[in-house]
């Protein structure tokens, strides 16, 4: 089962763009994510979310991913029926799972929901491999991708400032200064230039 | 990615792939060239080494013999 802080486990899979290797994605961001099943109407919408968000990820240097228990040529004829009915490309990949192997590895089944059917999952995956954000949503819910695109934000300003982001936080808030672990940074903190509601509660501006 | 399709022929993005290695170039600078995502670029240039429609040399890749002969001609 995938942790987060723990390597993805690497696949090879048929997508709709030919074989992929989880390394291809190496350097970059990705989101993995699932989908129940092909031709259902919650994950019709949720691709066309993810379409539309695909460009503000582009620029965040993160690729999406999808995948389903269902053939290629099924993934096929349901990406052609989006684009005619709905006018949309779907810009990114799609893994045919058939034999549920990608599945298994990330834990995607739950068997209290369906045997058969992948659950909603997102796997944010980093430049280096690792895991750094687990969502996962049951089959009647589809999910919120402007929470996707926060998340991203969140874990790639955490990594370039070293700092953690608050509740709701939205790119361009204020973010938590990691805490003192030691009285003297305690006393330090303070006069910092932080606002700061006590000594392990302080916000600041990147 | 599926470098050829059931015809012989070079697939679209392929094509664009061939035709950025007129000089031997990383993956990077396929990429670059070709406007294409860097992991379309490594899963098109893995398959067209399996292929035999490209080689690998270090951290460059140049196309062979055969590559070569499934590019487009150039005007004269």
């Amino acid at each position: 089962m995938p942790r987060l802080g723990s390597p993805a486990p690497s696949f090879e899979a048929v997508t709709t763009f030919g074989k992929i290797r989880l390394e291809d994605f190496r350097g970059g961001w990705l989101v993995l994510f699932s989908h129940p099943a092909d031709f259902t109407p919650v994950c019709t919408t949720e691709f066309l979310a993810f379409a539309a968000i695909a460009p503000e990820l582009r620029k965040r240097n993160v690729e999406l991913l999808g995948l389903s228990i269902d053939s290629p040529t099924s993934h096929i004829a349901w990406v052609r029926n989006i684009k005619d009915k709905f006018g949309i490309d779907i810009p990114f990949p799609i893994i045919a799972d058939s034999n549920k192997e990608v599945a298994m590895l990330y834990g995607m089944l739950m068997p209290g929901e369906s045997k058969t059917e992948t659950s909603r999952c997102v796997f944010v995956i980093d430049p280096a491999g690792i895991i750094r954000a687990m969502i996962y949503y049951p089959l009647t819910t589809g999910r919120n991708t402007d929470e996707i695109i926060r998340v991203i934000d969140a874990l790639q300003t955490t990594d370039k400032y070293g700092v953690a982001t608050p509740a709701n936080w939205k790119l361009g808030d204020k973010v938590i200064v990691p805490p003192p672990s030691t009285v003297e940074e305690a006393e330090a903190r303070m006069k910092a230039g932080f606002e700061c509601a006590d000594w392990y509660f302080c916000k600041k501006t990147v | 990615m599926a470098c050829i399709n059931a015809q012989g022929e070079l697939t679209e993005s392929a094509g664009k792939i061939l035709a950025a290695l007129d000089q031997p170039a990383t993956t990077e600078a396929v990429a670059e060239r070709t406007n294409l995502p860097l992991f379309r670029v490594r899963s098109g240039l893995r398959e067209m080494r399996e292929a035999g429609l490209v080689e690998a040399k270090e951290d460059l890749y140049l196309l062979t013999e055969r590559g070569h002969s499934l590019l487009p001609m150039q005007p004269s």
